[in-house]
């Protein structure tokens, strides 16, 4: 009998100075965080996907919190995230836009041939790295899905050897941008319309052999382009997605016919 | 001078046909000027070099045109007097685009005086040598193209004890190496002495593969009576011996170690090209303008070893070599082993290309790749002891960390895995894309490194 109400009293005396101590050390080590940092963390999209240049949504939502980074760069969110972000920080929302993908080169299988047979790995890199690419453009999108393979979620289809970005699904986190070897994706406001649909930087016999819609370099479109919102970099014309542009009429001036017009997405 | 068999027996190794009967009988054969000459602003390793003239400018033979742009780069010279046509960007052998230097011929083939022969090269100093290299353009000339000078100036924290010069050509097909030994023994050895004067190494080894008797006759004339430090050593016939780093583990049972270079250990090697070219750089004062290459291959109705100028297109030689019987069902720049396939023949001879080679359609079979039945052959075959089975299926899912850490650097892209595997994966093609990509994220984890130490 003696014996059980000792054990008891040692083990539970154990019991109650352990639990003093942990509590004790609960207190004095506890890390301070920011209850905000857990409730901004529910409402970000949590796809990690690193496109707000942080290590993942934690991070960034850390980053809001203790050093007052702008809330509207979560692209995958879009204006809604922003929206909510905005008016849970007390904050004015900026301006935040949707973002999505597109795919500088038009040219599937029938308008840009290739020029030898490759059967090696099937992936964008290794294929450029083979001889420069198999296809005659050198600027050209070599349709070996390297960019659809990154997509997070799967907005970008291999249409007849041309990657082809669904702009509905497309969240705009610009990992394929970074995956493209010939660097043909450019991450774009979405409710933009009227893109060139090129990136060869050759001249124009040269791109008319490589490609039936390929930029020849001709200047027409940069010079009916408002302020400028249509530059040439040497023989390409680029879209300056700074400048608004809603020229319709460029579409059919275009002689490489490589301007086409979207639909609006907003 | 002594001559015996390498003691050290090499990891893995593949015997692959060799078809060196096709052209190893046929004398170098001095090609005459094509109409038009395309130099690349990038022969080597290394920055490209910088074009320094205009359309419609007069250049000699020899003279400079591109000027090398860093440490690790070359000079490019003209490969004969005429007028510079052109200079536009085009698509080298190796599918990367530089600046090219078109050059329409005179026919006068007249030499520049822009550098003087040394004569008296023994009691030269170094530095004088290796100047002379470096204005000569000098780069490797078995393959990878590393600038000459680059390799003969060690930092002085590595002395040099040992010279290779590499003679072994274990490529199947090519024969240029051993016209050169044949013909031009007395020369190499020369060039042989002047690199080793240039590193103070004592010893010189001359590697050649024991299917090449003549080349060992001939190397052994031409050094004569020599001292103990030389010695001719006989390499087995077995690919890859001719790769750097095996070669040196075969003579002097040295290991280089991971991510090093010979010089680690106290060797540079040279080929024999490089050592000829040396040597006319040095005693005739002539840059490097041109070069042997072995045209070869079943379809081609004179297969040769051709002395052809940096610049001629590829199309120009083969019509020098009678052109193709049939059809030709692949074209590679190099060997069959480490060599590139060609799309068109529109790229030109640079200072590295050793052969071109045309296969036949009965040679070339297109695979499908299956799945790794983990068999082991190409563990067997690997010269560097890796696991290319491992690295290609981590490579094909596209975990670089993980074949990182299998040592995907060490790779040295010999091709004996993809000979052995039954499955015809593309192993070497992996590798490349991996090391590609594990050398892109070292180079990004360097840039951070530096940041934050700025910081």
């Amino acid at each position: 009998m003696n014996i059980i109400v000792i054990t008891l009293l040692v083990i539970g005396g154990i019991g109650l100075v352990c639990g003093i101590l942990l509590a004790l050390a609960a207190n004095f080590l506890a890390i301070k965080e920011d209850p905000r940092v857990e409730k901004l963390l529910e409402i970000l999209p949590n796809a990690n996907c690193g496109s707000c240049s942080f290590a993942g949504c934690a991070d960034y939502a850390k980053a809001i919190i203790v050093d007052g980074v702008a809330i509207n760069m979560c692209t995958p969110g879009g204006p809604d995230i922003a929206k909510r972000l905005a008016a849970f920080m007390g904050v004015e929302l900026q301006a935040m836009e949707r973002k999505v993908a597109i795919i500088l080169c038009g040219g599937d299988k029938e308008k840009a041939p290739r020029r030898s047979t490759y059967n090696g790995i099937a992936d964008c890199t290794a294929a450029n790295a083979v001889d420069g690419g198999d296809k005659i453009c050198r600027y050209g999108c070599l349709g070996y899905g390297s960019c659809s393979r990154v997509c997070p979620v799967g907005a970008i289809e291999i249409s007849n050897d041309l990657a082809v970005v669904h702009e509905d699904l497309c969240i705009g986190c610009g990992l394929c941008a970074k995956t493209c070897p010939r660097g043909l994706i450019k991450i774009i406001p979405a409710k933009r319309t009227i893109h060139v649909l090129c990136s060869s930087k050759d001249k124009g016999p040269v791109v008319k052999k490589a490609c039936k819609v390929g930029c020849i370099g001709c200047s027409i479109c940069s010079k009916l382009a408002p302020n400028e919102a249509i530059k040439m970099d040497g023989f390409l014309a680029r879209v300056d997605y700074t400048k608004d542009l809603e020229n319709i009429e460029l579409v059919e001036k275009c002689p490489g016919k490589c301007i086409i017009k979207k639909h609006d997405l907003k | 001078m002594k001559t015996y068999k390498a003691q050290y027996k090499i990891a893995g190794g593949v015997h692959p046909e060799y078809h060196k009967e096709l052209t190893r009988d046929k004398g170098i054969e001095i090609m005459p000027l094509p109409p038009l000459l395309h130099v690349y602003m990038s022969q080597h390793l290394g920055a490209h070099a910088k074009p320094i003239l205009k359309k419609g400018d007069k250049v000699l033979r020899g003279q400079l045109i591109g000027e090398s742009t860093g440490f690790v780069s070359a000079a490019v010279h003209a490969p004969t007097s005429g007028t510079v046509k052109n200079i536009e960007e085009t698509r080298t052998a190796a599918g990367t685009f530089t600046q090219t230097v078109e050059i329409e011929p005179d026919g006068q083939d007249q030499w520049t005086s822009s550098l003087t022969p040394i004569s008296n090269w023994e009691s030269t100093d170094s530095k004088v040598l290796l100047n002379a290299i470096a204005a000569a353009g000098i780069t490797g000339m078995g393959g990878a193209g590393f600038p000459s000078h680059v390799k003969l100036s060690p930092p002085s924290g590595k002395p040099i004890d040992t010279i290779i010069i590499n003679g072994a050509e274990c490529e199947p097909f090519l024969t240029a190496d051993y016209r050169l030994m044949l013909e031009h023994a007395a020369e190499i050895w020369e060039g042989a002495r002047i690199i080793s004067k240039i590193l103070g190494a004592k010893n010189i080894r001359i590697a050649i593969e024991d299917n090449k008797p003549e080349a060992i006759s001939a190397m052994e004339k031409a050094i004569g009576t020599a001292d103990d430090s030389v010695h001719i050593v006989i390499l087995p016939t077995e690919y890859p011996h001719g790769a750097e780093k095996q070669q040196i583990f075969a003579i002097t049972g040295r290991q280089v170690p991971s991510g090093g270079l010979p010089m680690d250990v106290g060797v540079v090697v040279q080929n024999v090209g490089t050592a000829l070219a040396i040597r006319d750089a040095v005693v005739n004062g002539h840059p490097l303008t041109e070069r042997v290459t072995t045209v070869t291959g079943l379809p081609l109705a004179q297969p040769k070893n051709v002395m052809a100028r940096i610049g001629t297109p590829y199309s120009d030689l083969i019509k020098f070599c009678g052109g193709i019987n049939g059809v030709a069902a692949k074209i590679i720049s190099g060997g069959p082993m480490m060599g590139l396939a060609q799309s068109s023949l529109d790229a030109t001879i640079t200072k590295t290309t050793s052969g071109i080679l045309v296969l036949p359609a009965k040679a070339v079979t297109f695979y499908e790749a299956m799945p790794c039945i983990s068999c082991g052959r190409c563990v067997e075959a690997c010269p560097v002891n890796l696991m290319p089975c491992d690295l290609s299926q981590m490579l094909e899912a596209e975990d670089y960390e993980a074949a990182r850490d299998c040592n995907v650097m060490d790779c040295v892209e010999c091709g004996c895995c993809a000979y052995e595997c039954p499955a015809h994966r593309p192993l070497v093609q992996y590798m490349r894309q991996g090391k590609a990509r594990v050398s892109a994220k070292i180079l990004e984890e360097k840039a951070k490194q530096a940041g934050k130490e700025k910081k």
